[in-house]
């Protein structure tokens, strides 16, 4: 059979009963296999029981409180998902996190003016991105490696500048940016839906972030193809970095204070929220706003069974067994698709 | 003659086709039974019901007069029924001998493996076909064609009454496969049968005693190889009569010179390449695996260092020490490797089809303009009869032929000015391989050059109008077509032969 253009012919026949509940069945069908169109409907779901099973859930503070959690992680999976997409992982974020909150923090306590504090802050985490970058594009170390060992480093070196302590009494003028409200939303949801809709509309559309696509599906192939893949990998892994660094300000500036343990077990949590979101380990898969819809999906869930008073324990089962069963339906979703044919 | 398995309406159906459809046929002792048959005829099916790797819906296996059943290869295996498979299945990180001894070391009282002894057995069994092999040496080290008689070596280290060989030479050199072929006639006359896929027409006729022909899923029928030629066993495979697989010239080529590669060195891997590329003509490079023949492509493309040389078009020197630069000069490498290196299997065809030349096909801004890019791709698997539902369907559920179709569209959408097609139908059917010489014969009319690099005598002898012949890194000699046969292409390539030419035609040229 040769190609039949999707769009054309198709739709011009005079459309009976039966044939319109068949365009509705293959829309529907269409629609399940975007893992996005999948999360939004169950998150929705979900949410609808809620409201029932919770008076609270539906409030605009409840709500709000949803989305400043779930922040951190959906900003850095912005770039983590990225990066799986081209084939890289990056388990330092959680220290580079801490990071670059250390790092401005200690800038302003000696009196540095905030945005040179702020831009020396993600500067460092760009650093640690850049020798991430290199050392899995240039000396072809493993990525699982690579950041396995700068999240242990960073995360040690924290402890000696900062001699383990928490850097404390920041200026007004700084911690405004995470308790700051506009229209009565604070500004670290703002900052997120913004980078996801720019990391979303760049991933799908830009030629440059679409090369990562191409070196997830086959480095080999993309080499030949005329892609620079060492560029592109460093690059990625400065974005995730800065991403990083830029969620550690925020929590820094909401706390107040800098502290050398924020970020511990964050890696893990932002790789589960874009393998939920349907990124793959393997590369080649996956979306920015996939990524943030398992983030959200993730915070929607550890809120509700807070509110449900469900024990803290059984919240970190319940993850668990979601992330897998993401996985597994990803796999029977893949089977069904070559029986078809 | 006795037959030895004898195979009775079997059948096996797929969701949606049938794919082995009421097939019959025995298998004589002793005697090699070729099996052809385009992509999707059945072969692999029919071979995977009798390795016992796939289970059967109808019909009968009836082996030295006794009907078996199997569960599971090894089931088949304990029969004496064993498969080489296309796909290489060694563990390219563990050693010579724990590769063929797979799960089959030989061990001691507490289950611990006898390593001395395991080393000891695997160095006879090298020793027994003379191949010259350290047993601890990591498979990943040898080449393909060294591979892939491994693999044959682990099949026969089971002592087979049938072996089932699943196109062995695809990626053998001539000299390996003469080697390969010399080893199976021993066998042959040790009394094992065999049964053989192959797309190589020609290999049918140097080593079967019969060749049967399926397509789509029936058995259409079985010949005595010296009763029947090429043109007819195409014809059986394909349905439809097929006159002259590699079509015909347009013409000679307008003697324009207009790309030149001067000097080309690479320590280790070629030497003193120089050569030129008309307009409208189709090079040939012929050698033995390892000629380095695919490192100077690679090496022109940009992909691979060079130590030193140049590369001219038109006369002007021009830079490429990345394939974007070459990219950039129009310059096409369609790689030998099409799914590891070639292809993005698990994209789409449209992702594909754009993959070298995103730039062009991108805003100022850097935003793909997706109505161009669709625009595009319809039109390329319009042209290149590429059979597919959609654009929008991945690449790893296409066939062979299709894929490398999906090749050869992606690498035209650059336009290039030279085309370097490393094995341009390795692992292609009949059918594909047409359509596909077919356009390089329309490229090669419109005025672009082409370099083929093939291990396939015939295809290069059937398509070019020049072949450079290479032999360890060096271009030993040139043959142009009034000249071509296979024995002075081969006599070159062992390095027997030089060309008495070979330096005035560099200064020819």
């Amino acid at each position: 059979m040769r190609v039949n253009s999707e769009n054309g012919t198709k739709i011009e026949t005079d459309l009976t009963g039966a044939a319109q509940s068949k365009m509705f069945i293959n829309a529907a069908r269409a629609l399940i296999a975007y893992r996005e169109s999948v999360l939004i409907l169950v998150i929705l779901i979900f949410g609808l029981c809620m409201t029932f099973a919770s008076p609270v859930f539906l409030s605009w503070r409840n709500i709000e409180a949803i989305l400043l959690a779930l922040s951190v992680e959906a900003t850095i999976a912005i770039g983590m998902v990225i990066l799986l997409i081209s084939g890289g992982l990056d388990l330092s974020v959680g220290s580079i996190l801490a990071f670059a909150g250390v790092v401005t923090g200690l800038c302003l306590n000696v009196d540095v003016p905030v945005v040179l504090s702020i831009l020396l802050g993600l500067l460092a985490a760009a650093a640690v991105g850049m020798v991430n970058g290199l050392l899995v594009s240039k000396m072809k170390i493993n990525p699982f490696i690579t950041t396995l060992g700068m999240m242990i480093s960073i995360r040690g070196l924290l402890l000696v500048i900062a001699k383990g302590r928490a850097v404390l009494n920041l200026p007004e003028s700084f911690t405004v940016v995470g308790q700051g409200r506009l229209f009565n939303v604070q500004y670290p949801i703002y900052i997120m839906v913004a980078l996801v809709i720019i990391g979303d509309i760049l991933m799908r559309n830009s030629r440059f972030m679409r090369q990562n696509y191409y070196i997830g599906g086959n480095e080999k192939a993309a080499r030949l193809s005329g892609i620079n893949v060492d560029l592109v990998k460093i690059i990625d892994y400065c974005m995730v970095a800065v991403l990083a660094g830029i969620a550690g300000l925020l929590i820094t500036a909401r706390f107040g204070s800098s502290s050398v343990t924020v970020g511990g077990g964050l890696e893990l949590r932002v790789i589960t929220a874009a393998i939920i979101g349907g990124a793959s380990l393997s590369g080649g898969e996956g979306s920015v706003l996939g990524a943030f819809l398992g983030a959200l999906f993730m915070g929607v869930l550890a809120n509700s069974l807070n509110l449900l008073g469900v024990d803290v324990y059984w919240q970190r089962l319940i993850t668990g067994l979601i992330l897998i069963i993401a996985v597994v339906f990803d796999v029977i979703n893949e089977r069904r698709k070559e029986r078809q044919k | 003659m006795e037959e030895i398995l004898k195979i009775e309406n079997l059948s096996k159906r797929f969701p949606g086709v049938l794919a082995v459809d009421n097939v019959s046929f025995g298998l004589r002792q002793g005697e090699i039974l070729a099996l052809v048959g385009e992509n999707g005829a059945g072969k692999s099916t029919l071979t995977g019901m009798l390795g016992g790797i796939l289970g059967r819906d109808h019909g009968r296996i009836i082996l030295k007069g006794k009907t078996v059943s199997f569960q599971s290869s090894n089931d088949a295996i304990a029969e004496g029924i064993s498969m080489v498979f296309q796909e290489l299945s060694l563990v390219g990180t563990l050693s010579v001998a724990e590769n063929i001894f797979a799960n089959r070391h030989p061990v001691g009282p507490i289950n611990n493996i006898r390593w001395r002894r395991l080393y000891r057995d695997t160095r006879d069994l090298l020793r027994s076909f003379k191949l010259d092999l350290d047993p601890m040496v990591p498979v990943k080290r040898l080449s393909m064609g060294q591979q892939q008689i491994l693999e044959i070596l682990k099949a026969i280290s089971t002592d087979p009454v049938v072996l089932i060989l699943d196109e062995p030479t695809s990626s053998l050199t001539e000299a390996e496969t003469d080697y390969l072929f010399d080893k199976i006639r021993k066998l042959q006359d040790q009394g094992m049968s065999f049964i053989y896929i192959t797309h190589k027409l020609s290999e049918i006729f140097q080593i079967a005693n019969r060749v049967m022909v399926m397509r789509d899923g029936k058995y259409v029928g079985t010949e005595d190889v010296g009763e029947v030629n090429e043109a007819e066993l195409v014809s059986m495979m394909v349905g439809r009569e097929i006159k002259n697989v590699y079509g015909a010239a347009s013409g000679s080529p307008v003697s324009t010179e207009y790309f030149r590669v001067e000097n080309f060195c690479c320590e280790g891997a070629f030497q003193n390449i120089t050569f030129g590329l008309q307009r409208g003509e189709i090079l040939g490079f012929a050698g033995l695996v390892g000629a380095g023949r695919t490192e100077l492509a690679l090496s022109i493309f940009g992909a691979e260092p060079r130590d030193s040389g140049n590369i001219l078009i038109d006369g002007q020197p021009v830079t490429i020490s990345r394939p974007s630069d070459a990219i950039k000069n129009r310059i096409a490498y369609l790689t030998e490797d099409r799914k590891g290196q070639g292809l993005y299997l698990s994209m789409q065809i449209r992702e594909n089809l754009i993959a070298p030349f995103l730039k062009q096909l991108s805003s100022a801004i850097g935003f793909l303009k997706k109505k161009i890019i669709d625009r595009h791709v319809h039109q390329k698997v319009e042209e290149f009869a590429i059979a597919t539902p959609s654009i929008y369907q991945k690449l790893l559920n296409l066939s062979g032929g299709n894929q490398q179709k999906c090749l050869i569209a992606m690498w035209m959408g650059i336009r290039p000015e030279v085309i370097i097609f490393d094995e341009p139908t390795r692992g292609v059917d009949v059918g594909a391989r047409v359509e596909i010489y077919q356009k390089l014969r329309q490229f090669a009319a419109a005025g672009t050059g082409i370099i083929i690099i093939s291990s396939d005598l015939p295809e290069l002898i059937g398509m070019c109008d020049r072949i450079l012949v290479m032999h360890r890194g060096e271009i030993k000699g040139e043959v142009l077509s009034q000249d071509f046969s296979e024995e002075l292409i081969l006599s070159f390539a062992a390095g027997i032969k030089r060309n008495v030419n070979a330096g005035e035609f560099r200064k020819r040229n």
